[in-house]
Order: structure tokens, then sequence, then C-alpha cells
């Protein structure tokens, strides 16, 4: 009898045409933490989602405790004691915490919301969360939403925990608090599995790692026998050189003056807060920070999506001299000024392209409007889709495919294909190169070099470290909506912004309690 | 002008929008906007006097409770078949909700307004009443209510199915608000995929609700059909009621227990000519107009104060896939 | 060596990736085929065997062909379903789920007679041009009420469409009380002026060219007009929308302004063509027909012929059926409903694979 609490054999997932995971073996023992580590895309997620019940593998086995499982659905996993915490919360807005810790758990006769939430309190109490049981989820922060997961998955007795990358949202306080919750769980003969691929959480949380690439299984190694160096190589398959070009900034003068912008949401919270930062011509400005620090609604109020509450955006045309504020402009406003702004949002297929149009149509997005009268011109943008398919290498059937039905790399060449057609004096991306394969980033980066090379003020919003500290001439790291410094990209270390993503500088922190 | 006389009326008025009503919701709590009750409703109630007139035809002296009987399996029956019809269009092949209810609407009025209104040619009968069947549905259960005063003869001189209308709706309310049940079927209306990875079989919930909800709202259409027009179908009368019904719904917020309330108010309304003084042929059809008012009203003040709990369930309308990617 | 699979489900469903358009017009075919199919069968049951299954499709054809005045009351009919069903298109590829042609056509022809009953001196092509300019514009009012509540504070339009409808029926049930006939009668009597001239010998040839031309501006218009674009946009992702500059808001409210102002032109030919009267029945349920019959031409209009032209012939074939069987009319509902459910069936077929798991079975 081995100490296996779950055990994988030759698992095989395939989404049409894509294989997800590829024929995976691993084991997970019961009372350790187990990491599984691998880039966006790696079948991580699909990996655990056949653990949970979500999706069905197409071939291989799971053994439960040494007993071959079937996991049908999340009721099943359930049953399995296999509880995981998705990424995306898996609540219900306008139920209760006690509702949604409870749904679809069979109960011992009547419901008692009332027995029920005393229980919760007890694990909260337990555990030291301090959430109340009767609170409506909508009104919960999304911290405190995780909670409530944790929540559900102990109330239900789970014995293998599954958490899809839990830290993403967290300040790195919390993150402390659940690290140690999650240690208490191992240390009482849980199993843990945590998808990240963070490697310093990887190395000070778990016992063991699991490494997955490119839907391959790569293998485990203890946690105390590795390095984050060993583990990168691991991941990537070979030896991190990213070498990426970095020319020196020429002819730099302002292009993009922010001044104390500040925004609120509708709910009245504070997304952005006095923020101030130049952006200059022949460079490129990159901006790091944990996820949904504000980079998000930086991008959208520059672009004119966003409502200032206070501050300006002062754009220097480089062919007039003139100065617009783009305070409170409508995008379109902004672009009959005569501002050549281009913006590749991170949400490609909700907000830079139309999924269901084919790439003709796609490149109409910003030009439509141009031309006589009041039909369509599709002309140019056939041309100019024809062109990008070419120069960017596009893989796909034809002009007129739904975007949609492209792989991810190819649609991040069309959109940004397109941004960069518009020849724009200011060029914005946010992560530009999120779910792409090594060739299709270097392309990206590419392009972005050659933007700043031709004068363009660029602004390049990454998540990977190491790509923005070579990439980037300045890096400005954002924390809670704040600049809490900026950087040079040739003198910065990792340590460095990464302290700065977590912390912002005290002088600011006590100027901002005064107010 | 007897007021107990009138309110009674009005509660015999509402007792279909009260049946169709609660079968809307439990359909919309699940996630189903199903624009087919208005024809579940009229073939359901033309089953229930299809089977009562089979079974009063087949034998010399019917037997009313035996009828009774036979015309709510009718009903049931009628409206199952068609709630499965929509179910398996739209929970299972995926068709749009708002299509595929629109066509149950024209199969199911039709449906019913077809056998209804050929009833005899149809059956080669020549005795189309069902008395026996309707004097059994409008037997009230309180046979001393004349006794209550006003009280008895607004709520006690109704037949059973008054009582069913009252009962279900309570339960309804009872069974959303404070049960597993309940509480499994809100989170799939709201949002399925959270429902799903905690173990509630979405498509089942899905299925018995939306039928559970057919046959209530053939109910309604059962009532109308044998006790309020005694058994004597006629295809223009039955109306708008279906889709006052469906209005209802959003009138109190899918709240089952107001539900009684509301029903028996716009019954009320429908009959507003009888008690509002002055009222013309043409301006009671100016009052006709209210409820749909009414429910416009309700419908953008519920939208402009943006309260959670009184908005439409969040997945209304849309399909459920899990493996979508 | 042979790795053992883990049980699964024995059937399972993928959305397809890719489709051959021979596949799918095949599947589109096979339904109909199939649709005839059920609704003779369907006749056969209802009618209790009195016409005998081949008699059924001829009598239908000999119902919609029959005769010269049957083809044109065939053309007519389509041409009220096409005319709503093309009125629907835009608001439907906003994703803006409009229920109310029923009521926008209803207040349109309501308006028509309303200016004839004031101004019944006018010229009569005076009079044609304000009772169209009053009908279109009492369409798009019932349309945009709808839409600014969608765009202002996001009111759910199919509610609030189904609403108007029934606003807009007790609105015309009022004013036929006022001018109805004899007090009781409940119907009006027919407008003396206000008719659209003869074309090709019938009151409603008019129609029926104003209507085809309309169908083919307004594919022209959702394929190839900036505003087109715009919608198709607005459908797909109100975030791309407003990203690139686009006033969803006006997008919203502009779309069905056109929407409910060719619901109401609708309105328009069914007083000045058709009935010279209003009713609240005039549209007859074809408000909601037409949302089916734009649905399953994909919201393309020059396909939505062929949608209403096939509704509108099992709608007439069978009502021939029925009244040689001495039947009552709404057979037709039953037999059109049986028909769309087949055909909404079908489109699963088209967007969804379903897997046979063979090894599942082999396994066991």
């Amino acid at each position: 009898m081995s100490n296996a609490a779950i055990e994988l054999k030759g698992i095989t997932k395939r989404f049409g045409s894509i294989t997800a995971n590829k024929n995976i073996s691993m084991t997970v023992a019961k009372g350790e933490i187990l990491s599984i580590l691998g880039e966006n895309g790696s079948g991580k997620t699909t990996l655990m989602n056949m653990l949970s019940g979500i999706y069905h593998p197409d071939e291989g086995q799971i053994f439960v405790d040494g007993k071959e499982a079937s996991i049908q659905s999340p009721k099943d996993a359930f049953n399995y004691k296999i509880g995981m915490i998705h990424q995306h919360f898996k609540l219900v807005d306008i139920l209760t915490v006690t509702e949604n810790v409870i749904l679809g758990l069979k109960g011992e006769g009547k419901l008692s919301i009332k027995k029920s939430a005393a229980k919760i309190k007890e694990i909260c109490d337990m555990y030291g969360f301090n959430i109340d049981p009767m609170k409506k989820i909508y009104e919960m922060s999304v911290s405190e939403k995780q909670t409530v997961e944790i929540i559900k998955v102990i109330y239900r007795g789970a014995q293998i925990l599954i958490l899809d990358e839990p830290t993403a949202v967290l300040t790195p306080k919390e993150t402390e608090n659940l690290f140690n919750i999650l240690r208490n769980m191992r240390d009482d003969g849980k199993s843990i599995i945590i998808i990240t691929h963070k490697l310093n959480e990887v190395m000070a949380l778990s016992d063991k790692v699991a490494v997955l690439r490119k839907g391959e299984y790569i293998g485990t190694v203890l946690t105390k026998d590795a390095t984050e160096q060993s583990l990168t190589e691991m991941m990537v398959g070979k030896k991190v050189s990213l070498n990426i070009e970095r020319t020196e900034p020429h002819d730099c003068e302002n292009r993009l003056v922010l001044t104390n912008v500040s925004v609120t949401n509708k709910e009245g919270v504070q997304l952005l807060k006095n923020v101030s930062f130049t952006a200059k011509s022949g460079e490129i400005l990159g901006i790091a920070g944990i996820a949904g620090s504000g980079q998000k609604e930086l991008l959208e109020a520059i672009a004119g999506l966003q409502h200032l509450k206070t501050g300006s955006i002062i754009y220097h045309d480089p062919k007039t001299g003139k100065e617009e504020d783009l305070r409170n402009k409508t995008p379109l406003q902004i672009r009959d000024l005569g501002v050549r702004l281009s913006f590749v949002p991170e949400d490609r297929l909700g907000m830079g392209l139309v999924g269901s149009m084919g790439i003709t149509d796609n490149m109409m997005l910003r030009s439509y409007k141009g031309g006589k009268g009041m039909f369509l011109h599709r002309k140019d943008p056939k041309d100019l889709a024809d062109k990008i398919i070419k120069e960017l290498e596009v893989v796909t059937p034809g002009t007129e495919t739904p975007v949609r039905k492209l792989s991810g790399g190819n649609i991040q060449k069309v959109l940004v294909g397109r941004e960069i057609a518009a020849a724009p004096t200011v060029f914005m991306a946010a992560y530009p190169v999120r779910g792409l394969d090594i060739n299709s980033s270097y392309l990206i980066y590419n392009l972005l070099n050659a933007q700043k090379e031709g004068g363009t003020a660029v602004i390049f919003v990454g998540e990977d470290l190491d790509v923005l500290i070579e990439l980037c001439d300045r890096i400005l790291v954002i924390c809670h909506g704040q600049i809490s410094g900026i950087v040079d990209g040739k003198s910065a270390t990792k340590e460095d912004i990464g302290m700065m993503m977590t912390n912002l500088p005290t002088a600011e922190v006590k100027e901002g309690d005064a107010q | 002008m007897d007021f107990a006389y009138i309110l009674s009326r009005a509660v015999a008025q509402g007792l279909p929008l009260l049946f169709g009503s609660n079968g809307e919701i439990l359909n919309e709590k699940s996630g189903n906007l199903n624009l087919g009750i208005p024809g579940i409703m009229i073939s359901g109630g033309v089953a229930g006097i299809v089977g009562a007139l089979v079974y009063e035809n087949s034998t010399p002296n019917p037997n009313g409770f035996v009828g009774l009987l036979v015309s709510m399996i009718c009903s049931v029956s009628c409206s199952l078949l068609l709630s499965l019809i929509y179910c398996f269009l739209t929970v299972t092949l995926r068709a749009n909700q708002n299509v595929t209810g629109l066509a149950l609407t024209i199969f199911g009025s039709g449906l019913g307004n077809f056998y209804g209104g050929s009833i005899s040619t149809i059956l080669g009968i020549t005795n189309n009443s069902i008395p026996a069947t309707a004097a059994a549905y409008k037997m009230p259960l309180v046979p001393f209510y004349d006794k209550l005063g006003a009280i008895g003869t607004i709520f006690f001189s109704h037949g059973c199915m008054f009582y069913i209308a009252i009962a279900i709706a309570l339960i309804s309310w009872y069974v959303l608000k404070k049960t597993r049940t309940g509480l499994s079927l809100r989170a799939v209306g709201e949002n399925p995929a959270t429902a799903d990875a905690a173990g509630i079989n979405v498509t089942r919930y899905k299925y018995v609700a939306t039928c559970l909800g057919g046959v209530i709202a053939g109910f309604g259409g059962l009532y109308y059909a044998v006790d309020y027009s005694n058994g004597l179908w006629d295809t223009q009368s039955f109306g708008d009621r279906g889709w006052l019904a469906v209005a209802l719904v959003i009138f109190v917020v899918w709240k089952p227990n107001l539900a009684v309330l509301g029903a028996f108010l716009f019954g009320g309304l429908y009959i507003a000519e009888i008690f509002v003084p002055g009222l013309t042929s043409a301006t009671k059809e100016i009052f006709k107009m209210l409820p749909y008012i009414v429910t416009i009203i309700i419908l953008i003040t519920t939208s402009l104060m943006k309260k959670k709990e009184n908005q439409p369930p969040a997945s209304l309308g849309l399909p459920y896939f899990r493996e979508e990617r | 060596m042979k790795v053992k699979t883990a049980k699964e489900p024995m059937i399972r469903i993928a959305k397809r990736t890719e489709l051959s358009t021979g596949l799918s017009m095949g599947i589109r075919v096979g339904s109909i085929v199939i649709a005839l199919l059920a609704c003779g069968l369907v006749l056969l049951l209802i009618t209790n065997g009195k016409i005998s299954f081949g008699d059924i499709y001829s009598q239908m054809l000999e119902g919609a062909f029959g005769t010269a005045r049957r083809i044109k009351i065939t053309v007519r009919d389509t041409c009220a379903l096409l005319c709503l069903a093309v009125a629907l298109a835009p608001a439907f590829k906003m994703r803006f789920w409009n229920i109310g042609a029923e009521g926008q056509a209803l207040v349109g022809a309501l308006a028509s007679c309303i200016v004839v009953k004031l101004c019944p001196d006018l010229p009569v092509a005076l009079l044609l041009l304000v009772m169209f300019i009053a009908s279109v514009v009492a369409g798009a009012l019932w349309g945009v009420i709808p839409g600014y509540f969608k765009a202002k504070i996001k009111a759910n339009e199919t509610l609030f469409t189904l609403m108007m409808n029934y606003v807009a029926i007790q609105l015309v049930k009022f004013f036929v009380v006022l001018w109805e006939k004899q007090k009781g009668a409940g119907v009006m009597s027919t407008l003396t002026t206000g008719k659209l001239p003869q074309l090709f010998g019938v009151d409603y040839g008019w129609s029926i060219v104003i209507i085809l031309v309309i169908t083919v501006l307004s594919y022209v218009y959702m394929k190839y007009s900036k505003q087109g674009y715009e919608i198709a946009v607005v459908g797909e992702s109100e975030n791309t929308a407003r990203y690139i500059g686009i006033n969803v808001n006006k997008v919203i409210v502009r779309t069905m302004a056109i929407s409910g102002a060719l619901c109401g032109l609708a309105g328009f030919l069914l007083v000045s063509g058709t009935h010279h009267l209003v009713k609240s029945d005039i549209v007859g349920g074809n408000g909601f027909t037409a949302i089916i019959v734009a649905w399953l031409a994909k919201l393309n209009p020059l396909t939505m012929i062929l949608t209403s032209f096939f509704v509108s012939f099992l709608d007439i074939g069978t009502a021939k059926i029925a009244s040689s069987c001495n039947l009552n009319d709404f057979a037709s509902d039953v037999v059109v409903g049986v028909a769309l459910f087949i055909i909404l069936a079908s489109e699963f077929f088209i967007n969804y694979r379903v897997i046979f798991n063979k090894r599942a079975k082999e396994g066991k």
C-alpha cells in the first residue's frame, strides 16, 4: 500500500486538434504540498480540471487512494474528497457565504442556515479567517471571495486540495497567510496541489514540484534539491537566455505627460491614485505590477475609456508641437485631435478584435468611418490584411475566416499588426505575449523595438520581470493603483522590482493616509 | 354593487395568472426564459376539457370526481409533453430559448385551440359540455363559506383549484427560500457553472424545474377551461392571460409568495369595468393596459435600483455547456 | 502495450470547429425534408385519416399555388412575414432581443388609421405620405423606448418589448371601440381613403414591391454600410465597440429606431395595402413568428425570403387541408410549430458534433 493520494496514469486530453495534455503520469502523496509548475498554456489547469470533474480525460486512468476512480462530474470529485479552488471563483453573487458553502451538499435533514453558519464560523476561527457567514458575495473583495472558496472545500472535508494560481490576486501579507494555512493543512495529512508559475512561491511553499511543458509531463523533483534556475530550465526546456535586443533610446522627447491621474470605479473604489509619469518618444516604458494593480485602468484612462476623477494627460504632438489634454475625451475625440494612439488591450477577442469577423473586417475596426458616404470601403483593409498575413506570417485559411478560429499567437499578430499599421506616436500593449509561444513572443518584442526606433513612445505592460528588465528602457512599478517607483531597465534587479510591486515607499503611504 | 362578489371575481380572474406565473417563476429560476408558457397554458387547459369530455361521453352517469381526475391527468400529460419539447430543444440541443419558447407558444396555442375549437367535430360527439366535471371543480371545499361573510365569499367560494394554486405558490416559495433543493435551483439559474462545480446536476434541475413549471402553468389553463369557463372552450376568450402571467413574474420580482397578491391585483384590473365607475367600453381597454404598464415601471425601477436580489436570474436565457472552451 | 482507458460517458458533445458548407447545407435541406414529412404525419394524425398521406402534399400545393389568386395570397402572406423578419434583423444582429415586433407594427397600423380619421380629405398621395410618416415614427418610438432603457439602465429588453406589445394591443382595442361601426360591434368600418393604388390587379401589389425593396436595402445596410458594421461590432462585444470609440448607447437606440420604424412600416402597409382598418389581431402573431423566421435565416434578409415563404406555405397549405376536412385553421399553427421544432433541433447538428464513444463500450 503506497502513500499516494492521487496517481495519474497516461492521461491525455484533446480539444479539437489541440492536445492539451499528453500521456501524463504522476503521483501526489498524502501530507505533501505539490506545486505544478508550467508556463501559460502548458496544460496545468486542464490537468487539474480532470481531477475536479470539469473535464474528462480522453485516455488514461486516475487512482485515488490506490483505487481507480471515475470522476465524471464535480460531484464525483467531491465524493473522492477532491476540492478545487478555481482561478475564476465559482461563487453565486447573490447568495450569502453560508449558502455558497453548502451549495450542492446533501444535508442531514432540513436545511438549517444557522447550523451551517455556526460551523463556518468555527472553521473561520480555527484558521483565522475574518468572514461574516451571512454576507453576500457581491459585497466582497477578491481576497474575501477566495477565502470563501477555501472555506467551501474545508467545509466539505476535502483531503486533496487543488488551488489554481491562488496568489495572483493577493497581497503579500494575504499570500503569507494563505501559505500558513496550507502548511497547517498539509501537517493535518491533507494533500495540496498548487498550480503556479511563480518560482519564489514554489520554493517557499512546496515539498515537491511537478513540471509541465506544452502539455507534457517533464518530471517531479524535491523542492529542497531544486533551485529556481533548475526549475526554470525544466519549465522552458532550455537555459533561459532571453537575449532580447535593446538599443539605446534616441531623440527622446516628452510625448505623454500624466499628472496626478486618479480613477474611481462605479462602486467608489479607487483604482488609480495620483499617478504621474512621462512617456517619451523613442523609448520603451515598462509597467510592472501584481495582476490587477491598476495597469488595465491606466492604459484605458490614456485611451479614453476611463473617466478621470482628477489629473491630466497631456499629449505633445510631434508634428505641430501643440499640447492636447486627453482627459475625459472619448476614443473618437482623441483620434479626431490627430493623436495617433494605438492600444493592444489585454482581452484580445473581448476588446481588441471581433471574434466572429474575418481579418479584413477586423482591420476596419479603427478605420471603418474613413472614406466618403455611408458605405464601408473594404479594399484598403483587405490589402492591409494580406500584408499582415504575409509580413507577420499569420497562419489562417483566408482573410474571411473568423479570427476566433485562429490560434492565440495568430490572433495577437493580427491585433498588433493592425495597431502598428496605424503608424502610432504612442503605442500601448497590455500583456502582449501572454499565451504566446517563444517564437511569437520574440516577434512581438522585435515589433516593439522597431516602434521604439521609429520614434514611437512605447508603453509595455508585462508580467515576466526578466522580459521587462531586458526589453524596457525604464520600468514603472505600480502597486495598488499607485506608482511605487520608476527604475532604469539596465540597472534594475528582479528583487528590487519585486519589492516595489508589493510595497509602496513609506513616504508615499504616509502621504496617502494623510489624505 | 356587491363588493365581496367583485373581489371573489378578481380572485377567480387571478387564479390562471397565479398558476401561470408560478410556473414561469420555476422556469426562470432555472435560467430558462420560457416564452412557451402561454402555449402550455392553452393546451394544458384544452387537454383537461378533452379528457373530461371523452370520459363524460363514455358513460351514462358520469361521476364528477372521476372527470376531475381524468381531466387533471390529461392536462398534466399534455403540459409535461410540451415542457419536455422545450427542455429537449433548449437544454439538450441548446437551441435559442426565445425562439424555441415562441415556437412552443405557436404550437401550444395552435394545438389547444385546434382541439378546443373543433372538439365535437373531431370526437364525433354531439354533447360538448362536461357538467359533472365542471360541477366537481366548482364545488366549494368550505360548504359553509356563505356564513363567513365577505371573507367567505372572496376566498372560500372557489373550488379546489383555488387551494391548489395557493398551496403551490406557498410551497414554491418555501422550497425556493428554505430548502437545499431551492438553493440549488437558484444557483443553477444564477450561475450554472458554479452550480455544476458544486456538484449540482444542472441539466436535471433545468429539466425538472421546467417540466414542473410547465405542469403548474398548465393548471392555470385547466382552471380557466373547466372551472372558469364551465368546460366550454372559446378560441378567442383566453386572450393574453398567458403573457399576463409572464408579466406578473416581473411584477412580483420572481417571488411566488408575492405572486399570490399580484395575481389577484392583476385579476382585479382585468375586470375593472365592473367596479370602477364611469368606465366605458373604450376606457376599459385602457384599464386592461395597466398591468403591462405597471410591469414596465417595475422593470425600469428594479433596473434603476440595481438591487441584485430583484434582478432577473443572472443566466436567464443563456444555454449552459460545460466543455465550452 | 495498450493503455486502458478510464470509464467515460458513452456520448459526448463537442463544439464543431470546422464544418464544410456542403455538410451544413445538407443538414439544413435534410431538416426541411424531415420537417415536411413530420408535418404530413401530424396532419394525418389530426385529420384522423380523412385524407391520405400523398393527398396532403398535393392539397398543400393546391392551397398555396392552385389559382392565380392563391399564388398572390401566398406571396402577400410571405411578404407580410418577411417585412417583420427583416425589421427584426438589425436588432438581433446587435443581440438585442426585440420580441416587440407585434406591438411596433400594431402602433404603426394604428397611426395610419388615426391619420386617415383626422384628415380624410387630404389628396390620397399626400395622405399616404402622412400615413407613412406617422406609422414609421410610431413604430420607431415603440422600439426606441425599450432601446433607451436597455442602453441607459440595462433593463431586460426581452421582457420590456414583450410588455410593449400588449400596451399596443390595448391601445388599438381602445381606438377600435371608439371607432366601431355600431356599438358593441367590436370592429371598425373599412377606411374609404388612404389606400395604396392597385398593382398586379391587387390592393397589396405595392406592398409586395416595397417589402422586397426594403429586404434588399436591409441586406445592403447590414452588410455594406458603416452603421451595419457598428451593429455587428456592438452585438459581438460592447467592450470592443467602446475600445474603438463607438457610442454603444447611440447605436442601440438608433438600431431600435430602425427596427421599430420598419415594423411601423409593416403596419402602414397592412392598413393601406391590405386591410384598410386596424384591429388588435391585424398583425396576427406574425410579430412573433417573424422572430423565428429571422433566426432560422441566420439574420440574413435575403435568406428570410425563403424562410418566410416556407412558414407561409405550411400555414396556407394546412389551412386548405383543414377547411376541406371541416376543421378549424388553428391546425396551421400546430403544423408550423412542429416544423419549427425540427428545424431548430437541426441547428444543433450544425453547431455541435456528437461523439459516440466506442472505446467505452469495448472496455466493458
